[in-house]
């Protein structure tokens, strides 16, 4: 990979970062499992007191990182710093790090009680009722000292998990998929939950998720990760509007991408010729100087016009509207384009516009500052959810 | 059911006719095993508790009194104490052994073994494939007085050089030991084989070093192994006769020893007597011991 994985505030670059108090940082951290290498050199700095989302599909190489983190697996290469400190090869017993395992792994003979009090019992602390009252009160599960795991509900026991982790006050606390075994309804609910205990403790949460929405929903800042290296990082809206690969395009969200030629320059905008139609993208937003790019433009960012309406941005031309789907807060329309491609365009049901027909020839437009320009080189379905 | 119409019934009909049938199933399947217990086990033991209260004048040829002879018991009692507590004390010495020769062995397979796991469970079962018996004289061969492992004892002078290993209690611990090693090292290979890795890992992570986190998660989580396997040693171990018999001599005498003699002797009652005897110690013990443990949710 030659991609550029340097965030635009130059996190990633360890060379000019100076670390701060806290941080996490991972330097050229690989690791290989035969010749296959599960992650390729990654460089990152993690932020102290930061929530921040390692997000990628399976297979990524995002829980073997965090599992290099927390000492359960052995770098092949690379260094493990926090807060300056080197702890690449320090055992997991100790290190300043705790992690919520995705499957919670509480401990099954034990109470509630004593699973969270585990690992300050383990530091040799005996005056542990006070710390794991408030740890339990502050995961609103005091009444269930006294039960074992068992007898939890999937919700209560990620909950103990947290509690059981965020008791020995971490430097950095590991989670991984953590709400990957609960319901739609019951992940939304702990999201929040998750967001609200971290602001309160104030402790850099490491999350590792392949669910997008997730990710943007909690995390300041999020990594994508694709094929043991970081595709891209920043914060989940500079992904989600200015994406530098068609991985990211794909994997966050949505996006129509078009077959188009860099055809020169105007002022800080660059001319794109897509498909005969001329589009002007400002020039921070296009990720190549030359050539064929892929022209990428957000469903939602896409407005359909009656034909002969005022042209103000950008246009593709004409199209055929081919489906509607009326899904509620918006209609999702399918369009034809003149070179036989079809796009996707979202529409707010705002009522001010009436819902167009199936058949219906529209003109494609959208604003050049919400359009991106990629690298033609990149698999255009790259990160497409096949579901 | 109403045949075609069986597609089409209702989800009441289908959930009251369902769990009768189930239960009516349950019962058939556990009938044939019932009856071969009714057969072979309550009935002789019915037989024996019986005997044991017999007139210990009688004989097998001109038959026995009931007399409900409690003297019985107090008689065997009086003359077997030694064998008794002698048989309890080996099978104890040999079920500590098998714990601790087994657990080592059955973590090993589980958690070091990797592609030589099924080998080595293999290699555990494999001294099932020939008679107990036939092992336990191939000990009296490996501990005889001219053996290699009797001459290199005395070479380290573990031994003395007119001292010997066979009709000694450490023959027939061995022997215990050896025998009766896989029934302690499979239970526990089936309990370390059933707990999560997560959780050690889970251990590890909250600041418990590999010794704490066996002391704390593994070993804890292995209890109903170890539970199953000693019983499964000491049982079979207290009532034993073949080993001291074949490796020990009149002073390694176990409790099992005395029964078999009594029985071949013809003195049925004190022999049965013996035996309820053996019986009630074994499940008292057993009892206690399974509470002691705290396994009873486990099991």
């Amino acid at each position: 990979m030659t991609l550029d994985t340097t965030d635009a505030d130059g996190a990633a670059d360890p060379g000019t970062d100076v670390a701060g108090a806290g941080d996490l940082e991972l330097r050229s951290l690989t690791k290989r499992f035969g010749d296959y290498a599960a992650v390729n050199s990654l460089d990152l700095t993690v932020p102290a007191g930061a929530f921040f989302a390692l997000l990628g599909p399976s297979g990524c190489g995002k829980t073997t990182t965090l599992r290099m983190v927390a000492g359960l697996e052995v770098p092949s290469d690379g260094e493990v710093l926090l807060g300056g400190v080197d702890i690449t090869w320090a055992k997991p017993y100790k290190r300043p790090v705790n992690t919520v395992f995705q499957s919670y792994a509480l401990f099954p003979h034990l109470t509630i009680h004593e699973n969270v009090a585990f690992g300050l019992r383990r530091q040799g602390r005996s005056d542990v009722n006070g710390p794991v009252g408030d740890m339990l009160s502050l995961v609103e599960l005091e009444d269930f000292a006294g039960r074992k795991p068992a007898q939890l509900s999937g919700g209560q026991q990620q909950r103990v998990a947290l509690a059981r982790a965020l008791i020995n006050e971490p430097k950095v606390l590991l989670l991984d998929e953590p709400l990957g075994a609960l319901d739609l309804k019951l992940r939304r609910q702990m999201q929040l939950e998750l967001k609200r205990i971290q602001l309160g403790v104030g402790v850099t949460f490491v999350h590792v998720t392949h669910d997008q929405e997730e990710a943007m929903t909690m995390a300041d800042t999020i990594a994508v990760m694709n094929a043991g290296v970081i595709e891209q990082m920043g914060s989940p809206n500079e992904l989600y509007e200015n994406p530098r690969t068609t991985f990211v395009a794909n994997f966050l969200g949505q996006s129509n991408l078009v077959d188009a030629d860099i055809s020169g320059r105007d002022g800080d905008d660059v001319v794109v010729d897509a498909q005969g139609a001329k589009v002007r993208i400002p020039a921070d937003r296009v990720q190549v100087n030359d050539g064929k790019v892929w022209l990428g433009v957000r469903p939602e960012k896409v407005f359909l016009a009656s034909t002969g309406e005022p042209h103000t941005g950008n246009s593709l031309g004409t199209a055929r509207i081919v489906d509607v789907s009326f899904v509620g807060v918006s209609t999702q329309y399918l369009v034809r384009m003149g070179w036989g491609q079809e796009l996707m365009a979202f529409e707010q049901n705002t009522g001010a516009r009436p819902i167009m027909r199936s058949a219906d020839e529209v003109e494609v437009r959208f604003n050049g500052a919400h359009a991106f320009v990629l690298d033609h080189a990149q698999d255009a379905r790259a990160g497409v959810d096949e579901d | 059911m109403s045949g075609p119409a069986a597609s089409t019934a209702t989800s009441t009909e289908t959930s009251t006719t369902t769990p009768r049938k189930r239960r009516s199933i349950g019962w058939l399947l556990l009938l044939p095993g019932a009856l071969w217990l009714a057969a072979f086990f309550v009935t002789p033991l019915v037989q024996l508790v019986a005997t044991s209260l017999y007139d210990p004048n009688g004989s097998v040829e001109a038959g026995y009194a009931m007399t409900w002879s409690w003297g019985n018991y107090t008689e065997a009692l009086d003359f077997y104490s030694e064998p008794f507590i002698r048989g309890f004390v080996y099978a104890g010495i040999a079920t500590v052994l098998c714990l601790l020769i087994g657990y080592p062995l059955a973590y090993a397979i589980v958690f070091k073994a990797g592609r030589w796991k099924n080998l080595m469970l293999v290699l555990v079962i494999a001294p099932f494939f020939t008679s107990f018996l036939v092992r336990t004289l191939a000990w009296k061969l490996i501990l005889a007085d001219n053996g290699f492992v009797v001459s290199t004892f005395k070479t380290l002078g573990l031994v003395d050089d007119d001292g010997r290993l066979l009709a000694t209690g450490f023959a027939v611990v061995a022997g215990l030991t050896y025998n009766f090693l896989p029934f302690m090292v499979l239970p526990l290979y089936a309990s370390l084989e059933r707990l999560d890795h997560r959780l050690i890992e889970a251990a590890g992570d909250l600041y418990a070093s590999p010794a704490q986190g066996f002391r704390k998660v593994t070993l804890p989580l292995s209890m109903p192994g170890v539970v199953a396997g000693t019983l499964l040693t000491f049982i079979p171990s207290a009532g034993d006769f073949i080993n001291s018999q074949l490796l020990g001599d009149t002073n390694q005498t176990m409790i099992g020893n005395s029964i078999q003699t009594l029985f071949e002797a013809g003195s049925y009652p004190a022999a049965s007597a013996l035996s309820v005897t053996l019986m009630a110690l074994i499940i008292v013990m057993v009892a206690i011991y399974i509470r002691r443990a705290g396994t009873e949710e486990l099991l």
